[in-house]
């Protein structure tokens, strides 16, 4: 299943390198691709810039990004036993964005990095977030259940929502980049932020990935889990601050990008069956399958005008999302 | 010998007082029925030993505080089963009772081995589920997928089995196989069950020992035919439940 899963992603990352306001041949892609890897010269005629300096770090980027928000979708729906759960479920998604967007309404920098501020300050709210809302759940219910971890969840999510709303109105001539990093794009991605994405990813995914037998236990019930001997409390506390760090970098990169962490899993689940040990990995292929088609979807069909890829991924996520919600209601 | 001691045990959720101090032990070998009217505490006690409720007092297994005991360590002597719940994905039958081996694994990458496939075929054949392992949790009736949770814990092989109203919503067909197969358990293992059970003539039937609470507190513990008399049950009830229990069975007597 997974060569399958393999070969389908590295086609479709071929096909999303190559395909663009400038089509590229297969084969001069491959051959720029493994030049440029190898130090050797382009043969003339190719286009190397658009290649190897904007199409291949930004398609990187994106099925990083699609593979990261997919797991964490998926790991947050074992975690929470509810499949309408994802890592915006938490609040961490709206706590990165109003980092990122007071760094961006305030010009927040760091020296010798670009964008670094902005990374910065998503990954810190998204960690304040997380700890502000355990932090509460646990006073309210010492069993950190997850329907109270979700209702705070909600709330904290219209919280953020306004002050994001109220940092807009007073953000002057930021107005128009911070209403396009909200609407999520990865146009500008750059080498660092591969850098940035793949560390995160290989970290977090690896925590997630280790403890698929005790989300296996938490899609049963939490109960059950803690009667099988899992430390309930330590387990959610690991995969949270996995989750929320993995979301916390993807946000300050490629802004808030929805329905890829809800609809992907959900679609995934169908082929794989609930148990993580094989939900998780298929989850990081397919979303990144996702995201890359996504992205090639925004830059394409309106050329040349490119739509922010949060707008293709709520549009195609939401009607596929009811479809799936539809059938799986009738069926009944 | 006494397998579990439970001491001055006390439930509070704010101001409001669910169990007080309560105590009592089990044996080998037993089977204790906790009983009382709705509200009395039984479902608590469950939830303390499992450690899904704050408490106060001391609950020692064969003498070890459980407080000092790890998650994993407490998996290998509870085998805990709660009131039936609904499932929300489509785990297989053999997915669920496999997990039942989750205390015994030997780090996070290790794979199940001899002994974990052995337990958890013994527990499918236990529970006649074999012909069900591939099949969807979410296909199954109520009986069979509580069976499915019983087989768990089966698999989990744990010193005591702990059940929170184990026939809860199931007919009386399953009422039977589930309490046969439990004795059955007890028989060839030679451990000890506490179970919490609302039906007073399955207390009596299969119970050795009996715990009788009332509104938090403990009213009486002690052999079942002890407890469960016309006195007692008049006290926490307040009804004549003897009576009245006669008047049931006397309906389907033959002339």
């Amino acid at each position: 299943m997974y060569i399958v899963f393999s070969l389908v992603t590295l086609a479709v990352f071929l096909f999303c390198v190559c395909a663009g306001s400038v089509s590229v041949p297969v084969k001069d892609t491959v051959t720029i691709i493994v030049n440029s890897l190898l130090g050797l010269p382009i043969p003339e005629g190719m286009s190397k810039f658009i290649i190897w300096f904007v199409r291949l770090p930004r398609v990187i980027c994106v099925a990083l990004t699609g593979a990261a928000l997919s797991i964490c979708g998926a790991a947050m729906q074992g975690l929470l036993r509810n499949p309408l759960a994802d890592g915006s479920t938490l609040g961490v998604t709206s706590g990165a964005s109003i980092g990122a967007v007071l760094a961006i309404a305030f010009g927040i920098t760091l020296p010798g990095l670009s964008g670094g501020g902005t990374m910065l300050m998503a990954i810190a709210f998204a960690f304040f977030s997380l700890i502000f809302i355990l932090a509460l759940a646990y006073r309210l219910d010492y069993s950190l259940s997850t329907n109270t971890i979700i209702l705070i969840g909600v709330v904290f999510n219209m919280f953020a929502h306004s002050i994001v709303s109220l940092i807009i109105t007073f953000a002057g001539e930021h107005v128009k980049s911070i209403m396009f990093w909200t609407m999520g794009s990865l146009s500008g991605a750059s080498y660092a932020n591969v850098l940035t994405l793949l560390i995160a990813f290989v970290i977090c995914s690896t925590v997630i990935l280790c403890y698929s037998r005790e989300l296996n236990a938490f899609a049963i019930g939490e109960d059950n889990a803690r009667n099988i001997g899992v430390n309930v409390k330590r387990v959610k506390l690991i995969i949270m601050i996995a989750v929320s760090a993995l979301i916390g970098v993807c946000v300050s990169i490629g802004g808030t990008i929805g329905f890829v962490g809800l609809v992907i899993p959900h679609m995934t689940r169908m082929v794989t069956g609930p148990n993580h040990k094989r939900l998780l990995p298929a989850s990081i292929f397919s979303g990144a399958v996702f995201l890359m088609l996504a992205d090639l979807l925004s830059r394409v069909v309106l050329n040349p005008v490119e739509l922010p890829i949060g707008v293709v991924t709520s549009f195609v996520g939401s009607i596929t999302f009811v479809y799936i919600f539809y059938s799986s209601r009738k069926g009944r | 010998m006494t397998v579990l001691e439970i001491r001055n045990l006390s439930v509070k959720y704010g101001s409001l007082t669910i169990l007080d101090d309560v105590s009592f032990s089990v044996g080998g070998k037993q089977w204790v029925m906790i009983i009382g009217p709705n509200g009395a505490g039984k479902s608590t006690i469950v939830n303390a030993i499992s450690r899904g409720a704050p408490y106060t007092g001391e609950i020692y297994f064969n003498g070890t505080d459980i407080k000092a005991c790890k998650s994993t360590e407490l998996a290998r002597r509870f085998g805990i089963l709660m009131q039936s719940s609904s499932v929300g994905y489509s785990f297989t039958v053999e997915e669920i009772v496999r997990l039942g081996r989750y205390a015994y694994s030997k780090g996070i990458l290790s794979n199940s081995s001899k002994e974990d496939d052995y337990k958890v075929e013994r527990a499918l054949e236990m529970t006649g589920l074999v012909h069900l392992r591939g099949q969807s949790i979410l296909t199954l009736s109520g009986g069979e997928r509580q069976r499915a949770f019983l087989a768990q814990i089966l698999a989990q092989d744990p010193e005591l089995l702990i059940l929170d109203e184990p026939t809860n919503h199931l007919d009386l067909v399953y009422q039977k196989q589930t309490f046969e197969l439990i004795n059955e358990w007890i028989e060839n293992s030679g451990r000890s069950v506490v179970s919490v059970v609302h039906d007073l003539s399955l207390a009596k039937a299969y119970g050795t020992h009996a715990l009788l609470l009332n509104r938090g507190r403990l009213v009486a513990d002690g052999p079942t035919d002890e407890v469960l008399t016309r006195e007692n049950l008049k006290s926490v009830y307040d009804m004549d439940v003897y009576g009245w229990m006669s008047d049931m069975l006397s309906q389907w007597q033959v002339d």
